[in-house]
């Protein structure tokens, strides 16, 4: 690099270097420097401006709740309807929209989000930097996540709630039956988070391989950032396929398109391979970072390092890759060729050869360390025991004769609340006891910790549990009511008086929230005594989360030296910037310079979600739309004299 | 918690080019994302492709002369921009400039090209299966194109003001080739399937 190394000279010759260094500067400067650099404006403006990933992550956090909290009583208002056969309390229109608000909710609007949330959040801290790689495109991102899922919630509200189910299946959401814009809401929503969700992968991949600290070689990655990395990846090649897929309905919808038109030549089964070629990966999506909290929260909690690192990071990879092959699994009864379907069944078994690698490291670690039952491992160890469950079901349903007999039936709604509840919903409530410290600076109430995993896991039980012998006797999903003479009634009663001890646990989960947020006890930096960066940091983060950045010498650093860490010199702390490293072995290369907060991420959003959503109604929307658009991304782009650009 | 010092980064520069830099792999994170797109957009071709008795389905095989000349332009273009990619490494900020407004020109007029390129499919989107596919790949490669068109000029004008002389910039028009890299191999795929598996 000829030129770089004359840049470098020319500096030189104009009085060495830049700024002001953390070099020979006592603590108390050095942190006043750096929380100029660093904050984040008090007021409206900050608020909207901000690219802190810290308040962007817990902005996200509270926001997929919310979403939550709305799927949860969604899911209530069904449980009420289902309680007694042949009851009036909900029509079939209704319903329609209820369970597909309640299940795309739970997946694009809660599920992937609250999990690249805690990424957003925590990877960050966990390697040692200051901010993920591209900190405009993360609050873009947010905004754009937002608007989506406000969106299909006003629809709702409208009587324009989506109606045909959380995979939107042509011809039902199609030009021919599709009614009003309902599907249309539907497929501009999954276009909102589809981006957002690509914004976070790409910034995820180059925070990880750019931005680790010094001597966090491939090795010494936290297992849970593996595991968000892994994530990333998947969703990277997962997610095109259901903004494909969804534009292509849309353009089916409101420009007379064929792809989905029998009678033209297109295919209606066209729309289940796209959809589901994203559709299963998406349940990986959801269930890989979840592997990671387990993996964090286990070695902290019974003592020791977890057992076969190794062996976890190669299962997570393998988990990635084999997500791709198992999409004609979900259409099974769809009349493909028989060896197509062999093939399907053989991978979705394979697939439980790494998780299975999981849990085994996972029950080894539990076996050699000394368990401390808190709440987070409380809900690691519900976590294996439900998911087992949810993955022996899932070994049958692979099994092509099995899925015949209980496909669209409450069997099958069983067996993928047992893995996406228990798979991610578990570890998720794990995280939120574990990390909630780090993040508020104190700790959640450990009594109503344990009434709370206590509730949510025996609710979970009872509610989803007898849904498999529902499904085994024959009721099918989706449906609004069913006869008096199926004799269903009893099941469906207690499932759903079981549904209002789960919704208890769930209400005592928010409550320890809000009362430990004003009385929870101290924290201080590590209350659990656990090993990785982000427990260096103080309870909660400064804006630039480490005076100093700190260098890794060992997988389980805080173990290793408990007392010091050591630290990089020689960065700017009157301007934003982080160190950039090599991929493989995390050595420094460069001090990159960080975005500063600015409102245009939050202005391109309106411009893309305004843009979005007129194309619901006219296809020329995407041409006058382009230019609000343009506007954003160039003043976003535009360099506006920050002082990094100097060198 | 006492912190020792053990490594200096005071030395280190603030951009590289290539890999070196965080930008080159959001730019390449893209570019997969973007490719998965086009894969599976160009998978949705065959799957219509296989399932019709006729392909294409109720019209000619398109006309070659536009997409060819696209393809021609394209691949040409490939020679000016790794020459800016190497102006760009040399700090070279005159040439940078000159070659950043070839570059533009270099977008701009495969986007004109492509005025007659939708005519010569022979077949509109609301057709048939077959149209609405090769309109989609269309529109999906000139969605790409104009972005990167868009990202050159407003690059292009950047390098001609005084926030051009900053060495990050030329970071920037490095990934900024990279990208258009994409843009032309991109076309190369799509030109064999819109152009060429009709005729086969």
């Amino acid at each position: 690099m000829s030129g770089i190394r004359q840049k470098k000279a020319e500096r030189i010759q104009e009085g060495g270097p830049k700024g002001i260094r953390d070099t020979s500067i006592d603590e108390a400067r050095l942190r006043a420097f750096l929380a100029h650099a660093w904050q984040t404006p008090k007021g409206l403006y900050g608020w909207l401006a901000t690219v802190d990933h810290k308040l962007i992550g817990r902005r996200y956090v509270v926001t997929a709740f919310l979403f939550f909290i709305f799927a949860g009583l969604s899911a209530l208002a069904m449980r009420f309807q289902l309680a007694a056969p042949e009851a009036g309390r909900i029509g079939p229109d209704l319903y329609n929209q209820l369970f597909t608000m309640h299940g795309t909710t739970m997946m694009f609007l809660f599920a992937v989000p609250v999990m690249e949330a805690f990424a957003v959040y925590l990877v960050p801290l966990m390697i040692g930097t200051r901010n993920v790689a591209f900190p405009r495109l993360n609050a873009f991102s947010y905004w754009i996540y937002v608007s989506g899922g406000m969106m299909i919630w006003i629809a709702f509200a409208f009587n324009t709630g989506a109606d045909a189910g959380w995979f939107s299946y042509v011809p039902l959401a199609g030009p021919d039956y599709g009614i009003g814009k309902r599907p249309d809401f539907w497929a501009q929503m999954v276009t909102y988070t589809e981006v957002s969700a690509l914004a976070v992968a790409v910034e995820i991949i180059a925070t990880v391989f750019k931005q680790r600290a010094p001597g966090m070689t491939l090795d010494r990655i936290p297992l849970y950032v593996w595991s968000v990395l892994v994530t990333a990846f998947v969703i990277l090649f997962a997610m095109p396929a259901v903004m494909v897929s969804s534009t292509m309905l849309i353009l089916d919808r409101l420009v007379a398109t064929k792809f989905f038109d029998s009678a033209a030549g297109g295919d209606v089964l066209l729309w289940q391979h796209l959809f589901w070629f994203f559709g299963h990966p998406e349940v990986y999506i959801i269930f890989i970072p979840a592997t990671g909290f387990v993996s964090a929260i286990l070695p902290t909690f019974v003592r020791r390092p977890v057992f076969g690192y190794l062996g976890i990071v190669l299962s997570l990879i393998a988990i990635g890759f084999l997500s791709f092959g198992l999409w004609v699994h979900h259409m099974f009864a769809t009349g493909l060729p028989q060896l197509g379907e062999s093939f399907f069944t053989a991978s979705s078994m394979m697939i439980a050869i790494p998780s299975g690698i999981q849990i085994f490291c996972w029950i080894a670690t539990i076996w050699g360390g000394k368990p401390i039952f808190a709440t987070p491992l409380l809900f690691v160890l519900g976590f294996i025991f439900t998911f087992v469950i949810g993955g022996l079901t899932g070994v049958m349903v692979a099994s092509v004769p099995l899925d015949l007999q209980v496909h669209d039936t409450y069997f099958v709604v069983a067996h993928f609340h047992y893995v996406l509840v228990g798979g991610a919903v578990f570890p998720l409530l794990g995280a939120v006891y574990y990390w909630f410290p780090k993040v508020t600076g104190r700790l959640l109430s450990e009594r109503l910790g344990h009434w709370n995993f206590w509730f949510i896991f025996v609710g979970f039980n009872l509610t989803f549990f007898p849904m498999h012998i529902l499904g085994l006797q024959g009721m099918p999903r989706r449906v609004y009511t069913y006869p008096l003479e199926s004799g269903w009634g009893s099941v469906n009663l207690f499932i759903s008086l079981s549904s209002l001890v789960l919704f208890a646990g769930f209400a005592l989960f928010f409550l320890n929230m809000l009362l430990s947020l004003r009385n929870g006890h101290l924290a201080g930096d590590n209350p659990w005594g656990a090993s990785t960066l982000e427990w260096a940091a103080t309870s909660p983060p400064p804006s630039y989360n480490f005076p100093h950045l700190p260098v890794v010498t060992h997988r389980d650093p805080l173990w290793a030296e408990p007392d010091t860490l050591p630290v990089i010199e020689g960065l700017r702390v009157d301007a934003r910037e982080v160190v950039g490293g090599t991929v493989a072995d995390a050595v420094p290369q460069l001090r990159v310079p960080s975005a500063d907060n600015s409102i245009w991420p939050l202005l391109s959003a309106i411009a893309v979600g305004g843009t979005f959503f007129a194309s619901i109604y006219t296809p020329w929307a995407v041409v006058w739309g382009a230019i609000p658009v343009s506007i954003g991304f160039i003043c976003w782009f535009w360099p506006k004299g920050e002082p990094e650009d100097e060198e | 918690m006492k912190k020792r010092p053990v490594v200096d980064v005071s030395h280190l520069p603030t951009y590289d080019f290539g890999a070196a830099s965080p930008m080159w792999w959001g730019t390449l994170a893209f570019i997969a994302l973007e490719a998965a797109g086009f894969a599976l957009a160009i998978g949705t071709y065959f799957y219509l492709a296989v399932l019709a008795q006729h392909w294409p389905i109720a019209a000619p095989a398109p006309d070659l002369a536009p997409g060819t000349a696209i393809l021609i332009i394209l691949l040409a273009s490939i020679v000016p921009n790794h020459i800016v990619d190497r102006w760009a490494r040399q700090h070279n900020l005159q040439k940078v400039r000159g070659g950043m407004v070839i570059m533009t020109i270099a977008g701009i007029v495969p986007l004109i090209v492509r005025i007659w390129e939708f005519p010569a499919l022979h077949i509109s989107w609301d057709q048939n299966a077959y149209g609405s596919i090769v309109w989609f790949l269309l529109s999906l490669h000139t969605s790409h194109l104009l972005t990167d068109v868009g990202d050159t000029i407003v690059l292009a004008v950047l390098m001609f003001t005084q926030k051009g002389k900053a060495g990050r910039r030329l970071s920037d028009v490095s990934d900024n080739v990279f990208y258009w890299d994409f843009v032309v191999a991109s076309w190369v795929v799509l030109y064999l399937v819109i152009y060429w598996t009709p005729r086969m």
